[in-house]
């Protein structure tokens, strides 16, 4: 007789039905056996029951836009490490990118991946492959094979395709198989060099700017050319209010476009660079204040449809380096539920709107069969505190790298636990060093 | 009358009090430096080393006279051929300098914030002397002392500063100290060597030297910085010389008396005339590197003082 485990006492959220009710949950052989307002304290006596106290209950997070370290940067990242940094913010499902060490470029690759992946047991790991040989934008990668070994997605990470015959070659091609493309929203050769928001701050400190041009330009041709072949894009992280706007205004026109943004874009601004903090350089980069609002109106209004931790883990050596040498990245995963949460808490969005980013809609792009909470489906869940307020201490972070720029930040929401195909991957009560 | 900082980072970061403090005491060096006996004591037992990790031979030469004037032993360190090849990063070399018991570092870095990243490390004090394209705070200090000593104030000075700006922390240190001293700051240079925002950091903009220079009592020429460029920032060197070179014409509408200024080294033909460029009534080019040795002798006396003031402190309290 297999075991089942309930979960009650919760407030049941899915996203994807408009779920929002007190219930709980029956867990059997790692699946939603049922789920509901009907299932509460009273249980057979084979049932184990854990009261999760009004806590609410959702979907894992899937976190559609992950860099690791492994292979080649296992001193940044491990499969391991990423797993427990993803259980540990409530996210159970990754979709990573191929820029590793070697790029991930061939079926093999992908192969590799997928075989890692699966030791993995704290998180259901999904790999893109690049779009051009070694990233480097000359030469298309198979993109049929390498979505028939298990590819979701394709780009070229942070190098976005600047050949725009190819990737128009690509974008056609890709219809043949209906596959999704990802496009970094920074046109390479505008970009090229810089280091920084273009503007005043830029100028102050002396960096490199990268002009509002160097994003719009490039969502620009990106836009054209889906809508020319019909390809299925995602343009991501963005970063201002007019890629938004140009997004808008293609999907508008039936472009097939979807796009997603990172905590960082709505919770930092270029003058969290200061006095030339590492740790704030990402790409596309921190913009200003007026861009920090509207990507958050953006998000809170549907244009932007998902949300992303954009995770990237970069070792101290990486990043204790000037501005200029330093490797861009800030890892995301742990932060991601609490940082996207202030949306909710500062009234902008319904906490079942701010979930969907995270859960059904990265899901549905994906084209993967996770993100809702439905009878039959995964055990794959959340369980979390949305209002608890709590500081954010990268000492306390699962990743490898600790490259956060939000140490000592005070967030509210927090995950209690973390439970994968009806497993407890992470239990907030256990970890002795939680702050 | 002590600075506030045991750095020397930037003119940003520096009241107009410690600017004052500073060009105070350099006036007293720039008479001292004429005597015969030139050599003083202030800094007897100190350790200063130059550590560029970029070219550089007047600002080294300058902080390496202005060391041994005082007294102090001072060793120039080439960062870029040594130890950072080997794999060296800079907080290593940091370390490295901090276990020698050196007094003051002074540093070159070609990027923007490497000294702060530097000087964060470090017991001792730390002067920038040029980090990429951030500040050059020594280079306004002397500009601002040679301004001072010519036109006794800088208050209402109409100082045009004009060149390659983009590239150059010489004219953001210059902006940040003429606007704490009441100057009032034009940059011309063409769209392609502005900095964005630049007229936020307290300046007027101009594109064209016909309207950049009028009434100006100071211009400001400063080098195209083909070393720090990528690519094709204006067509031709003639091209540039023709609209942004300073020539007797454009000299012209200046003021009558207007004066000189260039930090060097200087591209004769291509920012700056010969004419202009050796005119002794009007240039001031050499005022600027001689009064550069008292500057420095004045940020190093100062920033010594400051450190052992800190030291007795830490004494004191243990």
């Amino acid at each position: 007789m297999s075991l089942k485990t309930a979960y009650i006492n919760a407030r049941l959220l899915d996203p994807a039905t408009k779920l929002d009710t007190k219930g709980g949950v029956i867990v059997e052989n790692g699946k939603i056996a049922d789920i509901g307002a009907h299932i509460g304290p009273k249980l057979a006596a084979d049932v184990k029951v854990i009261d999760v106290a009004g806590a609410c209950l959702a979907p894992g997070l899937v976190d559609m836009l992950v860099h690791t370290g492994e292979p080649g940067n296992e001193h940044k990242e491990t499969f391991t490490t990423l797993g427990e940094a993803a259980a540990a913010g409530g996210v159970t499902a990754i979709a990573t990118m191929p820029d590793t060490d070697p790029i991930i470029d061939n079926v093999a690759g992908v192969a590799y991946i997928d075989r890692r992946a699966r030791q993995t047991k704290s998180v259901k790991h999904f790999p893109y492959a690049a779009m051009t040989v070694q990233c480097q934008g000359k030469e298309m990668t198979e993109l049929g094979l390498l979505a028939e070994a298990g590819a979701v997605g394709f780009t070229d990470g942070l190098n976005p395709l600047g050949d725009v015959k190819l990737l128009r070659r690509i974008m056609s091609y890709s219809r043949s198989f209906d596959l999704l493309l990802l496009q970094l929203p920074l046109h390479p050769r505008l970009a090229e060099g810089g280091l920084m928001n273009s503007g005043e701050m830029s100028t102050r400190l002396g960096l490199s700017g990268i002009s509002a041009e160097a994003e719009a330009l490039q969502v620009m041709i990106d836009l054209r050319l889906a809508k020319a072949t019909g390809a299925r894009l995602h343009i991501g992280p963005v970063s201002m209010s007019e890629s938004v706007q140009l997004i808008r205004a293609a999907k508008g026109q039936g472009v097939r476009v979807t796009c997603s943004t990172s905590p960082q874009y709505f919770t930092l601004t270029e003058n969290d660079v200061g006095d030339y903090r590492t740790f704030t350089k990402i790409m596309p980069p921190l913009r200003d204040e007026e861009n920090r609002k509207a990507i958050a109106e953006a998000v809170a209004d549907g244009s932007i449809d998902i949300i992303a931790s954009n995770h990237r883990p970069q070792d101290v050596d990486s990043k204790r380096l000037p501005y200029a040498q330093a490797a861009p990245g800030i890892v995301g995963l742990e932060t991601l539920l609490a940082l996207s949460l202030k949306l909710h808490h500062e009234n902008k969005m319904s906490l079942l709107d701010v979930l969907a980013t995270m859960t059904y809609k990265p899901a549905e792009l994906l084209r993967l069969p996770i993100g809702r909470l439905a009878k039959g489906s995964a055990a794959d869940f959340v369980i979390f505190d949305a209002d608890e307020p709590w500081r954010i201490n990268n000492d306390n972070l699962h990743s490898k790298s600790k490259n956060s720029p939000y140490d000592t930040l005070p967030v509210q929401g927090r995950v209690k636990h973390t439970i994968l195909d009806g497993r407890h991957v992470y239990d907030s009560t256990k970890m002795a060093n939680a702050a | 009358m002590l600075l506030n900082n045991r750095h020397l980072l930037g003119i940003a970061e520096l009241s107009p009090q410690e600017i004052n403090t500073i060009l105070d005491l350099a006036d007293k060096y720039v008479d001292l430096n004429r005597e015969t006996e030139r050599k003083g004591q202030r800094l007897k037992g100190r350790t200063v080393v130059n550590l560029f990790f970029e070219v550089s031979t007047r600002t080294r030469g300058s902080f390496e006279l202005a060391a041994k004037r005082l007294g102090a032993d001072c060793i120039n360190m080439n960062a870029d051929g040594t130890s950072t090849r080997k794999g060296e990063t800079l907080i290593d070399t940091a370390m490295t300098l901090n276990a020698m018991h050196i007094d003051v570092l002074v540093v070159r870095h070609s990027a923007s914030g490497a000294v702060k990243l530097l000087a964060d490390k470090v017991n001792c004090a730390v002067i920038n002397a040029g980090d990429g394209q951030h500040e050059h705070p020594t280079q306004a200090l002397l500009d601002a002392l040679v301004m001072r000593r010519r036109t006794k104030k800088l208050e209402g000075l109409n100082v045009a500063i004009c060149g390659d700006i983009l590239h150059s922390r010489v004219a953001r240190s210059n902006i940040f100290l003429l606007n704490k001293l009441g100057a009032r700051v034009r940059v011309v240079a063409p769209l392609t060597l502005l900095p964005k925002d630049i007229e936020r950091l307290g300046c007027e903009v101009h594109t064209r030297m016909e309207t950049g220079v009028r009434d100006a009592d100071i211009i400001m020429m400063l080098r195209i910085q083909n070393e720090r460029m990528e690519g094709s920032f204006v067509p031709s060197a003639r091209e540039y010389y023709h609209f942004f070179g300073l020539d007797r014409a454009k000299l012209n509408l200046a003021k009558p008396d207007a004066l000189i200024m260039h930090p060097g080294p200087m591209n004769r033909g291509v920012e700056i005339d010969s004419e202009v460029a050796d005119d002794i009534h009007r240039s001031l080019i050499l005022n600027q590197v001689e009064f550069g040795v008292a500057v420095r002798m004045a940020c190093l006396d100062l920033l010594t003082r400051q450190l052992m003031s800190s030291q007795r402190l830490q004494d004191a309290a243990q």
